[in-house]
């Protein structure tokens, strides 16, 4: 796939936007931006590197081991030049990072994602709601100091319930 | 979980009464019609069931309509998550009486490999469950074998006493309510409760 | 004789004036619990007559935690979650999450686990188009197909069954390989089915592609352009159907795919009719590959099947009751399997679209995230601007046209 060249020509769409190159198990290019990089990095990408479809956009949340607490990771394909690149940007507790969605309106997804499971918010996304949970959950899933089993899953589930049985089935009350 | 008392031992048991409960019972249980609730891998199997291979129209159930007005059997098949839930109790609510739900497969059973923040760990946390089927998925032939199995359940009903007004469905079936706590819903120590629990507050 | 056209515009002078709605858009929900929206998907939508203009999808009734899920179990034992991701081909999904941890491990499979592989995943691939033709004809009027589609899919069954000893949701594949050979009379029954086959996709296509009522339903509806369908980060038959040539099995192709010899059907005008196409010539392609890959599966009969690094691999069991070391690797793999620390992505060719694992290490047997790149959550995506301006019963054919399965889109 040579990586050397993906590299190569995604420095050069870059220019003089601050990167740095990363070293991945997996081989594939990945240079690491900042936020205030990350939404011109990304058009430059787009326009000039030829990258025109965004693969993934989400997050990894390395709660005690490092700071900035969160990575968010994007993953772009190449069709012309058939190749993918990976950005890193690491980001902390309350930055906001830009967003992709009018570059590719499918990250639209991809972010709200991020955000729902991880409460990172994006900069410029329309309609930035919750995705999965539903939307007055109060809770981030993916991040590390929530628990697996969930803190009070039922809540939302026993309001409505309360509220139903109140109002269509008043003699269960007795 | 209701009462499982045979025929023969039940008060009341008038010849006519008894003649007229078989029949009711016989032509409700030879025309089951299933509610799929198809939520996931369990909807594909219920759908070969109701597919030509295993063929549940044999046993009068093919008439699967999908609105919960026009049918009388519940089939859950598949995960239920907290955010269906209120969904599936509407659906429930909506089936006019008599109405068996059986739980298929053990993700309705009991939340199945899924012991996550999102699952709801078994579907008798919000509604009663007449027949529980295990597998992941069942295969269909289980589930014919839980439609067998709900078929004798009910000839033991008594629909002519209820409709005397004698007992409610609730008396011969169990009731709806909890049978067991959902997942970490209640702590039962207060060392069970996560720190950024807001009932750890107190 | 002139003939007038009327053009509607809410609260314009044509307006009814019996209209209880006065020219506004009535609200509409279809789902979550609904025959044709293909799982537990809920649309919102917002309709002008019959005219969609405003759909939005809620997702998440399926929301199971499978990304959570694999930090608290670890890599092994994430396999079955991954089977229940996209469901109606589940070890294409095992194949996916196994290949993206042998890329972090650095992990080769033997030739013959490649072979396997390839054949699994091509009838996974069969069944998966199965579903989407059964389900879409369904919902379009066209019952027969359902049930001539689900019998197929029972042949594709008793296979599996015979190999795996499951019907679905098998989980068969390990790191390293596949769990077991493939015996000769799984071959025999796969060779009968593959034989079959060609004649009875064609059959299908008889009932479905010259049928007027299954044109106009599907020509020019949901067209899709080269540009959109990239800006919305579609791959697969979806993104074929639009014109663009890119199947990861032959650009960037994993398992073995180079040796086989196959074509990329690819569509022109994008709509819910190229497809259809599309994925029918992709079961006549997966016919072509499964049946070579039978071939090969001959010649290297008594081939290894599982990589034999005690690293990562389980040890064969009658070797771990009387051996210590094989003891001592068992005992760990199950307890603690440790993969290289690192970020690896691998994407696979999936009967939706790229299904791709991003997994991310530090070196301990707990994984730090493993996100998975789900195909559907692009597919659901793209409902909204195709069913923009067009008519409420064109949303069955798109929503079938788009195929997506909810496991895999909610995770």
């Amino acid at each position: 796939m040579g990586n050397a060249q993906t590299l190569e020509r995604a420095r050069a769409a870059l220019g003089t936007l601050e990167h740095s190159v990363r070293d991945e198990r997996d081989g594939l290019a990945t240079l690491a931006l900042s936020t205030a990089t990350l939404g011109q990095a990304l058009e430059a990408l787009k326009t000039r590197a030829g990258f025109e479809t965004p693969t993934l956009i989400t997050a990894i949340d390395w709660l005690g081991t490092r700071e900035p607490r969160f990575d968010v990771v994007h993953q772009l394909l190449s069709l012309a030049h058939n190749d993918r690149l990976r950005l890193v940007t690491p980001v902390a507790e309350d930055q906001r990072v830009p967003t992709a969605t009018h570059l590719w309106p499918g990250a639209a997804y991809m972010e709200r994602e991020c955000y729902d499971m991880f409460g990172l918010v994006f900069e410029g996304h329309a309609g930035l709601k919750r995705l999965l949970m539903p939307e007055e959950y109060g809770w981030h899933p993916l991040r590390k100091d929530f628990p697996h089993q969930g803190i009070e899953p039922d809540r939302i589930y026993r309001e409505w319930d309360r509220k139903r049985r109140a109002e269509w089935h008043p003699e269960e009350a007795r | 979980m209701g009462s499982l008392k045979p025929v023969q031992e039940t008060d009341g048991g008038s010849f006519l009464a008894t003649r007229i409960d078989e029949l009711v019972n016989w032509g409700r249980k030879n025309s089951l019609w299933p509610m799929p609730l198809g939520l996931s891998c369990c909807g594909i199997e219920l759908m070969a069931m109701i597919g030509p291979k295993f063929d549940i129209s044999r046993f009068g159930a093919e008439a699967a309509r999908f609105s919960p007005r026009q049918c009388d059997l519940l089939v859950v098949a598949g995960t239920l998550t907290w955010k269906m839930a209120t969904a599936a109790r509407l659906i429930y609510d909506q089936m006019p009486e008599p109405k068996w739900v059986i739980a298929m497969g053990v993700c309705s059973s009991s939340g199945g490999m899924y012991d996550s923040y999102a699952v709801v760990q078994g579907v008798d946390s919000i509604l009663p469950v007449d027949v529980y089927v295990p597998g992941c998925p069942p295969r269909p032939d289980a589930v014919i074998d839980a439609i067998l199995k709900l078929q004798k359940k009910i000839e033991r009903e008594h629909p002519l006493a209820r409709l005397l007004g004698g007992t409610t469905l609730a008396d011969e079936r169990g009731s709806g309510q909890l049978t067991h706590q959902p997942n970490g819903a209640v702590p039962k120590t207060k060392f069970d409760l996560h720190p950024h629990d807001p009932r750890a507050r107190r | 004789m002139t003939t007038q056209t009327f053009e509607y515009q809410p609260g314009s002078a044509l307006h009814d004036q019996d209209d209880p709605l006065h020219g506004e858009l009535m609200q509409l929900e279809m789902g979550p619990q609904h025959p044709a929206t293909h799982g537990v998907l809920r649309l919102s939508m917002k309709l002008d007559g019959e005219t969609m203009r405003g759909v939005e999808p809620v997702v998440g009734y399926l929301h199971r935690g499978k990304e959570k899920t694999c930090e608290s179990l670890g890599w092994a034992k994430f396999f079955p979650h991954t089977d229940r991701l996209d469901y109606v081909q589940p070890l294409m999904n095992n194949v996916g999450y196994a290949l993206a941890l042998e890329k972090l491990a650095g992990l080769a499979v033997p030739e013959r686990g490649e072979i396997i592989r390839v054949l699994l995943m091509e009838v996974s691939r069969i069944a998966a188009h199965l579903i989407y033709l059964g389900t879409t004809a369904i919902d379009l009027g066209a019952v027969s197909m359902f049930f001539a589609t689900f019998k197929e899919r029972e042949n594709i069954y008793t296979i599996l069954d015979a190999y795996t000893g499951h019907r679905m949701n098998n989980t068969y594949v390990r790191i390293g390989g596949v769990f077991a050979d493939v015996d000769e009379k799984v071959e025999d029954l796969l060779r009968e089915f593959l034989a079959r086959m060609p004649a009875e996709i064609d059959s299908w296509e008889s009932m479905l592609s010259g049928n007027r009522i299954w044109y106009d339903r599907n020509r020019n509806v949901g067209v899709l352009t080269k540009e959109q369908a990239l800006g919305l980060a579609l791959t697969g038959p979806n993104l074929r159907g639009a014109g663009v040539e890119h199947d990861l099995r032959k650009v960037q192709p994993y398992s073995g795919y180079e040796r086989y010899d196959f074509d990329i059907p690819v569509g022109t005008i994008g709509d819910c009719y190229d497809r259809y196409l599309v994925r029918v010539e992709e079961m006549r392609q997966s016919v072509r590959i499964a049946t070579q890959a039978l071939a090969l599966l001959k010649e290297t009969r008594g081939g290894e099947f599982l990589a034999e690094d005690r690293r990562y691999v389980l040890p064969p069991k009658d070797k771990v009751h009387t051996s210590m070391e094989e003891l001592i690797f068992q005992f760990k793999i199950v307890t603690d399997l440790r993969l290289p620390a690192g970020q690896c992505y691998h994407g696979i060719e999936s009967s939706k679209g790229e299904l791709g694992f991003f997994v991310v290490s530090d070196g301990t047997s707990k994984p730090v995230r493993c996100h998975i790149r789900s195909p559907g959550l692009m597919n659901v995506q793209a409902i909204p601007p195709l069913a923009e301006g067009r008519l409420f019963s064109d949303m069955v054919a798109l929503i079938g046209s788009l195929d997506f399965v909810m496991g895999e889109v909610d995770r």
